[in-house]
């Protein structure tokens, strides 16, 4: 094919256009949370935003966001995860990853689950201390469709540059709507239970990996970072798509946002009734979000810090706004406090 | 981790509560959190799996 054909079909493939990539926060720039490290267990935790880890084996490994990237490829950070206990021998329903979950309003686009279903390229820098084969699996919402892609690590401690392209799968359901579209896990460890061969589309129920998977929870100390994640349609990798940070904590903050920080709240009765304020998110949220409530501190007055959450309450919460309570202890005082609310609505 | 949940109501303005359970009140991983009656927030659906399951019970609120 010409230089010129390929150009062509580059564009008609959309590959040559912006905001390609399907992966949110593939640069690992964003972390709301915090950038510290945390242990991973028996629950998806967050620390890098849309970043989500998981761990059920008798091991553990802590997630962080770092500032080791590869050389020359113009990223600031990357994930981070280290084994703090080994798990020398995965049992068979024992198994850990790091996984970013889309939504199905920006995967519809890729028609899974229809004749037309498009191909998928995912690219990604991978770096780790343990050499060997890992898994990457891609799965619907229900995780009863999954295809399982292995990839090696050949180098310790050295950042690699990896792709894989994936045939968009025809059959099986696929989210369109806000739930989740696309599983994206990078698989860690695996036990037999959830393995599944790779290279094809496969329906056992929450494949993680291949038997292939190298444990990488088998020594303690154990070091993997990602960085540079992207998805985009069709079967070639184009560089990693750079975007400024401030559209990439947009996007972020679709999933979890600090709706107040610290902020202070004047609260007045009025003729026996409390005054609730309403608060208007910084973006839309995917969901009704879970509420996080602190109470930072007491301006005035008094609080009644036995009812609800120390003394805060939500009301009539949407996808765009609340209403935060503060409740009193006096019928006929008036109080102030400083509050922090947080809204998760991640995948 | 879902390891206690409770059920939320409107309150009045002396706290006592009123009308029907506007949430549940669960700790998570070790964080209190107030989660909506929103099936398509994970949270509430992680609740009505582990309900449904028997590994948990959601208390009366307050």
């Amino acid at each position: 094919m010409s230089k010129a054909a390929q150009l062509a079909a580059l564009i008609g493939s959309g590959q040559a256009q912006g905001n390609r990539n399907l992966v949110i926060n593939g640069a690992m720039q964003v972390a709301q949370r915090g950038t510290s490290a945390v242990t991973i267990a028996d629950a998806a935790q967050y620390r890098v935003d849309r970043f989500n880890a998981y761990d059920n084996t008798s091991g553990a490994f802590t997630y962080e966001q770092s500032t080791t990237t590869p050389s020359g490829e113009g990223f600031i950070n990357s994930t981070k995860l280290t084994v703090t206990s080994a798990d020398t021998s995965i049992a068979a329903g024992e198994y850990a990853y790091c996984a970013q979950y889309i939504e199905g309003t920006n995967f519809s686009q890729c028609g899974f689950g229809n004749s037309g279903a498009k191909s998928v390229t995912l690219s990604f820098f991978v770096r780790s201390s343990a050499t060997g084969t890992y898994c990457v699996t891609l799965a619907n919402s229900a995780s009863n469709r999954s295809f399982v892609s292995e990839y090696t690590i050949s180098s310790a401690n050295t950042w690699e540059k990896k792709t894989i392209t994936v045939a968009g799968d025809t059959t099986g359901t696929w989210l369109t709507t806000t739930g989740i579209g696309l599983k994206v896990f990078f698989c860690l460890a695996v036990g037999s239970t959830y393995q599944q061969s790779a290279g094809s589309w496969g329906t056992t129920s929450f494949a993680f990996g291949s038997s292939n998977q190298t444990n990488w929870l088998g020594t303690n100390g154990n070091t993997l970072y990602i960085t540079g994640v992207q998805m985009e349609i069709g079967d070639v990798a184009t560089p990693f798509e750079h975007e400024d940070v401030g559209t990439t904590l947009a996007k972020c903050q679709r999933y979890f946002q600090t709706i107040l920080n610290a902020t202070p709240l004047y609260n007045y009765r009025q003729t026996g009734n409390s005054v609730a304020e309403t608060f208007t998110y910084i973006n839309e949220m995917r969901a009704t979000p879970s509420f996080t409530l602190t109470r930072n501190s007491t301006i005035f007055g008094s609080v009644n810090t036995g009812a609800g959450t120390d003394g805060l309450g939500i009301y009539g919460a949407s996808t765009t706004a609340t209403a935060l309570f503060v409740y009193q202890s006096s019928t006929d005082a008036s109080a102030a406090v400083t509050a922090t609310v947080i809204g998760e609505a991640e995948l | 981790m879902i390891t206690q949940a409770k059920w939320i109501k409107q309150y009045d303005e002396n706290y006592v509560p009123v009308g029907d359970n506007t949430g549940i009140k669960a700790t998570i991983g070790g964080t209190e959190m107030s989660i909506p009656l929103d099936p398509a927030n994970r949270h509430y659906a992680e609740i009505l799996r582990q309900v449904a399951a028997g590994t948990l019970t959601i208390e009366d609120a307050d």
